[in-house]
């Protein structure tokens, strides 16, 4: 394919890694901290040579301490620092609860508005690389709950590099979901990319006969199935949700008002998920829109399992969301 | 009081130490009113008094420049008066009215002041430890020559929060005063049924942090620890760790009959009041006689009473407000 | 806790109190509790005897004078709900819908709303959705057969064009009904527009040639960029933007009635496709053939009048749109042009819309967007 003289082929390790950079270059107040940030490189090698560059007082290896450290970024926020905690999986997140929903998310309104925590938190999330039962579940569902912070999807190159910025300059926390299956995600960006507006979700591709709703990991594997579609003659919208909180409930609504069907594709699990939620609103907002019933395609409700075969077959993979969208089609046998 | 403390009467003279006087005083007058205030159900929720523990607050905070920073507890009351907040302002937010320092928002558990960078009022044992550490590596990396207070009970040394924090603030030479009002009872189990090692310095230094422990009863030893410590802290850059031996007179909260006490262990412990035993030591020295003290409770009356009034007069935020300090902006 | 019991006084009327003194015993659930005295002063007067009755906390037991005061009165309580909250009542009262027993028909929410609309039996349609369910395209070519086309049998036109008359009826009624309306004309000088159209059809065969009418979609589209709140639909109380720029164009049958399909995105199409689809559209509708989603897809529509010779059309809405355009025959008008009187063709264009979801000003602007772009042919 003829790549056009301002697009770069990259990955979105790169983006993201491109993000950070811009972030530390422009702005002295902000500083990384996590685990194995520095020394090591980052987990997934997003900030290998920012130690070099930057110093060890902007580039903050932490011991083990997700509790102390996802605090102290509250705390250096408090103090008027725009910290970048990096928390190796959303698995080790939950050691860090207290910390984001008792502290981040609380304060503000806890103060009578006095206090604003401007923290912004990157993790891995999701399954695909046969990990096991803790470190690939997708628990950004439950983030999402909370009401005080912000929760973004990157699921586009586009995202990786231009959400970082943009969530730096909320006043609010922000959590930031990479899945850790796009990391390697290859496609082509402006040399010139750069801040994206968060709240809005994104028509990744239209159509009129069904809507599939998605965001983050599940985004690419929505697109084949749209891709499928196409070549049986039906024509998928997908609407990449790019923000988990708050939701942009008007592009949801405005696209099951146009195709009047939806499969929501979420690899949280079924019961008590994000995919539940956005099904609600529907409910709530486009009842007299809709021409079949809202279908979810989630993990099982299962911990996720170590051997391949399970693993593939307990998270949504493309014949699921086909299978789906044949039901709401009425086409299901 | 401690043969020492006659020591470092001496060196503050007869008005600082007065002054220490009417802090724990303050306190103490403070404390009583909210919990008649609570019978009258002016006040509801959890209301945490700090009666008995006053000196800690009192000799301490003074010491602190008003760039410094604080982080407290849930027992807090003290510490917000000692730190400036005004009394109407504190008795407005328990009665949960927005001319309170939080808007009714938070109520006795969660009091805040921006401007006296007072951080709360945090109702997780432990949960302020990783906050004090952030605001003091802030503080260093943009180079301010603060030191940031934090408070928490004896029962925070149970929580993985607190090792993470003594670990962190160590290894990175943060400028943090870790102040452990070690009152005996984590709500209702004493020290001796939760910590298999009770000296909490000997925990402590194991984090190479020097620890050292103070009679928490005895404004005079707080008052000259404190100083000592805060100056170290902020001349060293280094975290510091300080336990005050101290005790709650009252039950944990309104909720609790406290059952798991003997009242004979109360009484001893009343024994060792700081407010009497300050009000001896000066009386001794004829620093105070009758009349200056009845000045003085009438002062700490009528503040008391105006604060009072104010929360009265207090009004309650529209519901329409509800949403409006989640977000910055809201969503 | 929030009652107790009161167990026992420990003192009676007329005993003095110290500050600090206990009182009275209550028992919680959890345990006895000592009730303390807060002020110095003399127990005027006991309210309540111990017995096993629960007291709310709050509950004033006895009466303390200060020394030389009165009584103080009871204080008065904190509200425990949020006033506003306090008189509405949980639900407007109105009967509930019977609930009809046995298996419920399945059919969509979409579709049933569509039937609705236009009065249609639902019973009689079998369903091609989900589980067999009704779903929206089955409305649509229930509504789509009830238009008279060709090849249907000639006994079930009239029937057939009775449907119709009363879908027309029922969209109407509840346009008149529910759409506060109202009008605004302008009246737009057309010589440039058809001139330039004349020109280039002139060179043309008569199969690619325009009508003026294919201009004035062109140019209705184009200004529903500048002025979006036009295009779309009104629904559960408020606007809602149409997906795309989809003009209906109401067709009138030669047995009486009308139908106003859509020509999708009007404005990213030239003017020969327009003209093309236009004409396919008529014939569809005159000759069978036509979409049930071509039927609901408008997002506005545009009437023109001309051919039977009015000069003004003041339309009503099709519902939920929004608004209407209709113009009216192209004539002489008596124009001013460089101070002197000119006849010159021009076109009357009215703009009928709905008051709930736009105004005036807008409106006025909307129109005078038609007109500015028919000034400019050679960009449509």
């Amino acid at each position: 394919m003829p790549t056009a003289p301002d697009m770069r082929r990259t990955t979105y390790r790169e983006a993201l890694r491109a993000g950070l950079h811009e972030a530390l270059k422009r702005d002295p107040r902000v500083f990384l901290m996590g685990e194995d940030v520095g020394k090591y490189g980052g987990t997934y090698a997003v900030s290998r040579g920012f130690l070099e560059e930057f110093g060890p007082e902007r580039i903050r290896d932490t011991p083990l301490s997700e509790s102390a450290f996802v605090g102290a970024g509250i705390g250096a926020a408090l103090g008027g620092m725009r910290p970048i905690v990096e928390v190796m999986t959303v698995n080790f997140s939950l050691l860090a609860l207290d910390q984001i929903l008792n502290g981040a998310a609380t304060l503000r309104h806890m103060s009578g508005g006095q206090f604003t925590v401007p923290l912004v938190i990157r993790m891995a999330t999701g399954a695909g690389r046969q990990l096991a039962a803790q470190h690939s579940h997708s628990l950004e569902g439950w983030y999402a709950h909370i009401p005080g912070i912000r929760v973004l999807a990157p699921a586009t190159l586009e995202d990786a590099r231009g959400m970082l910025w943009s969530a730096l300059q909320e006043p609010d926390p922000v959590i930031i979901f990479e899945h850790a299956v796009l990391y390697n995600l290859e496609g082509e960006l402006p040399e010139d990319a750069g801040a994206v507006p968060l709240d809005r979700a994104a028509v990744r591709r239209e159509g009129k006969d069904l809507s599939l709703i998605a965001y983050g990991g599940t985004l690419p594997k929505a697109l084949q199935a749209a891709e499928r579609l196409a070549a049986e003659g039906v024509a998928a919208e997908v609407l990449d949700l790019r923000s988990l909180r708050p939701l942009d409930e008007a592009a949801i609504l405005a696209t099951v008002g146009k195709t009047h069907r939806a499969v929501i594709v979420d690899e949280g699990w079924r019961s008590g998920s994000l995919a539940a939620e956005i099904s609600a609103r529907i409910m709530e907002g486009a009842f007299y829109s809709l021409d079949a019933p809202v279908q979810r395609v989630c993990s099982e409700e299962v911990p996720i399992p170590y051997a391949r075969h399970l693993e593939e077959a307990a998270i949504p993979q493309v014949e699921d969301i086909l299978a789906a969208a044949g039901k709401v089609l009425g086409r299901d046998a | 009081m401690n043969p020492a403390s006659v020591l470092i009467a001496d060196e503050l003279g007869a008005e600082k130490v007065f002054d220490l006087l009417r802090l724990m005083l303050r306190i103490r007058r403070f404390e009583e009113k909210a919990a008649e205030l609570y019978g009258e159900t002016k006040i509801r929720g959890f209301l945490h008094l700090y009666i008995g523990e006053e000196a800690v607050a009192a000799g301490l905070i003074p010491y602190l420049r008003p760039e410094d920073a604080i982080v407290a507890t849930y027992r807090e009351h003290g510490h917000a008066l000692v730190r400036g907040i005004p009394a109407g302002a504190i008795m407005a937010e328990m009665y949960g009215k927005q001319e309170g320092c939080s808007r009714g928002h938070g109520g006795s558990m969660h009091l805040y002041d921006a401007a006296r960078r007072f951080y709360g009022g945090n109702a997780i044992v432990g949960g302020g430890q990783p906050i004090a550490l952030g605001l003091a590596l802030a503080d260093k990396m943009q180079g301010r020559p603060n030191v940031t207070v934090c408070f928490f009970g004896e029962g925070a040394v149970a929580e993985g929060e607190f090792h993470e924090s003594m670990n962190l603030a160590s290894l990175w030479s943060l400028p943090v005063l870790f102040c452990c009002e070690n009152n005996l009872y984590a709500m209702g189990t004493h020290i001796l049924r939760s910590h298999a090692q009770t000296d909490l310095c000997l925990r402590v230094r194991s984090y190479d942090m020097e620890a050292e422990s103070v009679d928490g009863m005895d404004v005079l030893a707080v008052a000259e620890a404190s100083e000592r410590l805060i100056r170290a802290v902020r001349e060293e850059g280094r975290p510091r760790f300080v336990e005050f031996r101290t005790y709650r007179f009252r039950p944990h909260s309104m909720f609790d009959p406290d059952l798991y006490r003997d009242k004979k262990e109360i009484e001893g412990w009343k024994r060792k009041d700081p407010v009497p035993a300050l009000i001896e030591e000066m009386r001794s020295r004829g620093w105070l006689d009758d009349a200056r003290l009845a000045t003085l409770e009438a002062e700490v009356a009528r503040e008391i009473a105006e604060a009072t009034a104010f929360a009265e007069a207090g009004t309650w935020e529209p519901v329409e407000n509800l949403l409006q300090d989640v977000y910055a902006h809201r969503p | 806790m929030d009652k107790g019991k009161l167990v026992s006084w420990l003192v009676k009327e007329g005993d003095r109190v110290k500050k600090g003194d206990v009182i009275a015993v209550v028992e919680t659930q959890k345990s006895a509790v000592d009730v303390e005295v807060w002020q110095d002063g003399t127990v005027e007067k006991i309210l309540v005897q111990p017995s096993e009755a629960d007291l709310p906390v709050g509950t004033v037991l006895a009466l303390l004078g200060g020394d030389g005061e009165a009584a103080a009165p009871p204080a008065e309580a904190v509200p425990k709900k949020a006033p506003a909250a306090a008189t509405r009542p949980a639900v407007a009262a109105r009967p509930l819908p019977p609930t009809v027993p046995g298996e419920r028909a399945k059919i969509s929410p979409a579709a049933r709303r569509r039937a609705e609309e236009f009065r249609l039996d639902l019973a009689k349609l079998r369903g091609s959705g989900p589980e067999g369910a009704v779903v929206l395209e089955d409305v649509e070519a229930a509504i789509a057969a009830q238009t008279p086309a060709a090849g249907l049998p000639a006994s079930g036109a009239q029937d057939k064009q009775l449907a119709m008359r009363r879908a027309i009826a029922a969209a109407m009624e509840k346009s008149h009904r529910e759409i506060p309306l109202y009008f605004l004309e302008t009246l737009i000088p057309m010589e440039r527009a058809l001139s330039w159209m004349e020109a280039r059809n002139r060179d043309r065969p008569p199969n690619e040639r325009l009508l003026y009418v294919a201009l004035l979609l062109k140019a209705v589209a184009l200004a529903l960029r500048e002025v979006p709140e036009f295009n779309g639909y009104y629904l559960n109380g408020a606007f809602q933007p149409g997906p795309g720029i989809h003009l209906g164009v109401a067709v009138s049958l030669r047995e009486g009635g009308l139908q106003a399909p859509a020509i999708h995105d009007v404005d990213q199409k030239d003017l020969s496709r327009i003209m093309a689809e236009a004409q396919g559209l008529v014939k569809r509708v005159r000759g069978g053939g036509l979409k049930g989603s071509e039927l609901t897809d408008p997002t506005i529509t545009v009437t023109s009048l001309g051919e039977e010779g009015v000069e003004k059309v003041f339309g009503l809405i099709y519902p939920p749109q929004v608004a209407i355009v209709g113009f009216g025959k192209v004539y002489q008008a008596p124009l001013v042009e460089e101070g002197q009187v000119v006849a010159r063709r021009a076109i009357t264009a009215v703009l009928s819309a709905d008051h709930r979801a736009n105004d005036g000003h807008r409106g006025a602007l909307f129109l005078k967007a038609i007109q500015r772009r028919l000034q400019e042919p050679e960009k449509l």
